[in-house]
């Protein structure tokens, strides 16, 4: 489980890609029977609400942070980035266009608070899981992600070639990740974990010393690495917690009519091959870590 | 009346499942009673320190005449200022700002920062209560310590101060639930104390239970410090008004 | 400042063997000035008391002399020794000399053998068994031997200030400063009080008493001085000062006493 460390998607590919394919390519997308935007009961009549963490960090959502508008670090409305680009497009396959879009600032810990949820689809990096599952909705997969440990050049943890080698450091993860289990369940290191709020003080910890390594999702590791510290290295990636692959989920209220139709549309994306090219034009640089056995 | 509002309102239910939930209070109690170990320890030792460093910025701030003016000066500027920064502040900026200053002879490690934070801030307010008890402490009752000769400490140590810290207790007491209550503060700096295993405990589970958890331990250490503390004072009093009980 | 004027003005030579000895002292509180020159010598062995109308400056007087008053002029000799001087060891000072506070002011959080034993021990670094054996000694002497592990709380007026004069004894001043410490008595306590009082004069305790009780101050003084105007407007015995003042003030003031009834 992800969370939200990272926060939302969507961009200029979104829009060059809507403007490519036209209305008539809104239209085509649209997802079968049941699933009509008027139909849907939505938050906001006509409008698609989608809820994200701020800041929204990179590689998840892109476009830098723009002039007057509330994101940090990115901005979820660029359309850029994995995420924002992933509910672009679930967004057009339920026949919503681009200023049909409304994103909303959600705490990771307000998307599953119980009551009446204040967006249609939350996007977070949350990971999926079944207890999880028993209080809100998961869509399907949008992305099949591994764990890995950040640490910095030089320091005796970056030598560790294996998940045994990693039991005598401390590890620190941010709070509500699938990282945190990572540590418990599959290093169970002996100094206990370092939990933090944000993704920030994680970072701030590693650099401060405080904890040897950091555990991350991937693709933040790799942006962790490349944008937010100078001399960070990744150890390498962990194997899934509890031996099931890993995925995140788009959450919904329990019970949401729009699951279904979100689902369906999903499956269109990766059957026609949609989902694999966003995992190209965002991700391509979060592959190739060794991984640790 | 407010129960039967509440049981009867529409998102009850729901409401009862994310926090009334009795399994997840079962298999989270026995984690986060660990993890409230810590706090226990982090509020032992801070209230150690925090009683010591108070009565010596009280005793500082009463320190009379033009000589001591520095001295009584500082301890001015240190209590306004500890009492006017957001503990949560104090504990950001010292947790993570004074182990990037890199220097390999301070301690990185979380606790001893939250613990520093915690002494720094709850010392500026209970040298105000301790100040409070001095002041309380009729002048007259000092000259009459002076005039037999003690001299200022003495009369400080022996009649000044444990009449004042008598009259403190309640309000210092006070602060050391606020003090309690805060150690869950540290949890901002990665240490995992109660309030954050039942943080990771909900986060993993989406279910708000572990925090009745941990709020119900938080109260149950709490009630028997103020009992203890009604039954300190009575003790206090019945002795100075029953004759001759104690030599 | 005006010392040698005092010397004449008690009428006596400025021997070292005064107990006492105050020369032109001065005292104000802020624009108050509450002593304008006070001149009073007093031998040892002699029991002074001092009479004024109330803001006379008695209490301020005494205060002086135990330095719980630091004075802006003139100077003060405590057998012998000037005790005004700089570089004073205060606390050694007071060690000497003895006072009782109209209000009592024992230690509430003591009991009646603690209050009466800290300076003996705190300040004379008595073992805690000779200052016990002490102490008891004198609770013994003045009727307080039962009431010795009291709480001050639980003892009445009377009892409250014979254990504040115990505790100024176990010092073993060699001057006894006394505030009006019967005034905040009720009249039925007022003689237990004086009883001690009247002990100690009897033993050669050399006192200074501030007093309203003019019955008793004629009784017990060898020397009454009245207060006016922040200087010693009048003293004698008291037979003169009571029978025959010399100054208009003095007549003013005893004739006040009289028609209230306190003569
Ligand atoms: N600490 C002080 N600060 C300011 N003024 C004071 C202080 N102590 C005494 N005074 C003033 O000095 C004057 C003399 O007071 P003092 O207590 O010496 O009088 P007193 O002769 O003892 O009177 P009483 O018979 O009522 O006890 C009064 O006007 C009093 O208000
Ligand atoms: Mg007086």
């Amino acid at each position: 489980m992800r969370k939200a460390l990272i926060a939302p998607v969507v961009a200029l590919t979104a829009l060059v890609l809507a403007a490519a394919a036209g209305a008539a390519g809104a239209r085509h997308a649209a997802v079968a029977a049941g699933c009509d935007k008027a139909g849907l009961p939505l938050v906001t009549k006509g409008m698609l609400t989608i809820g994200t963490d701020n800041p929204a960090y990179p590689p998840w959502f892109g476009g830098g942070e723009l002039k007057g508008s509330k994101w940090k670090i990115d901005d979820p409305a660029t359309g850029q980035g994995y995420e924002s680009a992933v509910a672009y497009e679930v967004a057009k396959r339920l026949g919503f266009g681009k200023a049909q879009v409304m994103w909303k600032v959600v705490p990771f810990s307000q998307s599953f608070a119980p009551g009446r949820k204040k967006f249609d689809l939350f996007v977070n990096q949350v990971s999926y899981s079944p207890v999880r599952a028993k209080n809100v909705d998961f869509s399907a997969s949008y992305y099949d992600v591994a764990q890995a440990v950040v640490a910095l050049k030089g320091k005796p943890i970056a030598k560790a070639a294996g998940v045994a080698a990693l039991k005598a450091f401390k590890l620190g993860a941010p709070i509500g990740t699938t990282s945190y289990r990572a540590i418990t369940d599959v290093i169970r290191p002996k100094p206990g974990p370092g939990v933090y709020d944000t993704l920030n003080d994680g970072v701030t910890a590693l650099k401060n010393g405080q904890i040897d390594g950091l555990v991350v999702d991937l693709p933040t590791a790799f942006y962790i690495t490349a944008a937010q510290i100078d001399n960070g290295v990744i150890v390498g990636q962990l194997p899934a917690v509890g031996g099931q692959q890993e995925r995140f989920g788009l959450v919904l209220g329990k019970g949401s009519a729009v699951t279904a139709c979100v689902d369906r549309a999903l499956a269109a994306m990766r059957a026609d091959g949609t989902l694999k090219k966003l995992v190209g034009t965002w991700l391509a640089k979060s592959a190739g870590a060794p991984i640790l056995k | 009346m407010i129960v039967v509002v509440i049981v009867n309102s529409p998102g009850w239910p729901a409401v009862r499942r994310a926090f009334f939930d009795g399994h997840e209070f079962t298999s989270s109690l026995p984690e986060i009673s660990r993890a409230f170990l810590t706090n226990v320890e982090i509020f032992c030792i801070a209230e150690g320190f925090i009683l010591v460093v108070g009565l010596a910025i009280a005793v500082m701030r009463s320190l009379p005449g033009p000589v001591f003016f520095p001295i009584r000066a500082l301890a001015i500027l240190y209590a306004d200022i500890f009492r006017g920064i957001p503990t949560i502040l104090v504990i950001y900026i010292l947790g993570f700002g004074a182990p990037a200053l890199q220097l390999s002879w301070l301690p990185t490690s979380t606790v001893v920062w939250g613990i520093v934070g915690l002494v720094l801030i709850y010392s500026a307010y209970v040298s105000e209560v301790y100040r409070a008890g001095i002041d309380s402490v009729h002048p007259s009752q000092d000259a009459a310590a002076r005039s037999l000769g003690l001299s200022r400490s003495q009369s400080m140590r022996h009649v000044v101060l444990p009449q004042a810290v008598r009259r403190v207790v309640p309000p210092l007491l006070n602060d050391f639930i606020g003090l309690q209550k805060d150690t869950a503060l540290i949890a901002l700096l990665g240490t995992v104390e109660a309030f954050r295993q039942s943080q990771i405990d909900v986060a993993a589970t989406f279910n708000f239970t572990p925090y009745l958890a941990t709020a119900l331990l938080f109260v149950a250490i709490t009630i028997p410090l103020a009992r203890f503390t009604d039954w300190l004072l009575n003790r206090d009093r019945r002795r100075r008004q029953s004759a001759g009980a104690l030599g | 400042m005006s010392g040698t004027d005092g010397v004449v003005a008690s009428g006596r030579a400025a021997a070292p063997a005064d107990a006492l000895r105050l020369e032109g002292v001065h005292k104000s509180f802020g624009r108050l000035e509450v002593l304008r020159g006070i001149d009073l010598a007093v031998a040892e062995h002699e029991v002074v008391c001092l009479i004024g109308s109330s803001g006379s400056g008695k209490s301020t007087l005494l205060r002086c002399v135990n330095l719980l008053e630091p004075i802006d002029a003139g100077r003060i000799h405590v057998l012998g020794t000037e005790i005004t001087g700089r570089g004073v060891d205060v606390d050694s000072v007071r060690r000497r000399i003895g006072i009782v506070f109209q209000s009592f002011n024992l230690f509430p959080h003591m009991t009646v053998l603690r209050n009466v034993t800290l300076a003996p021990r705190k300040v004379l670094g008595l073992p805690a068994a000779e200052a016990d054996a002490r102490c008891e000694e004198l609770l013994v002497r003045f009727g307080l031997a039962d009431k010795r592990d009291w709480f001050p709380d639980r003892l009445s007026g009377g009892q409250q200030q014979r254990v504040a004069i115990v505790r100024a004894l176990a010092m073993q001043p060699e001057l006894l400063l006394l505030d009006e410490i019967t005034s905040a008595l009720d009249p039925e306590l007022v003689s237990e009080v004086l009883d001690v009082i009247r002990e100690l004069a009897a033993g050669g305790m050399t006192m200074v008493l501030a007093t309203h009780e003019m019955g008793f101050a004629r009784e017990i003084a060898s020397r009454v001085c009245f207060l006016d105007g922040g200087l010693v407007l009048e003293q004698g015995s008291p037979a003169q000062i009571f029978a025959d003042p010399q100054e208009e003030r003095t007549r003013q003031f005893l004739k006040r006493i009289v028609d209230a009834g306190r003569l």
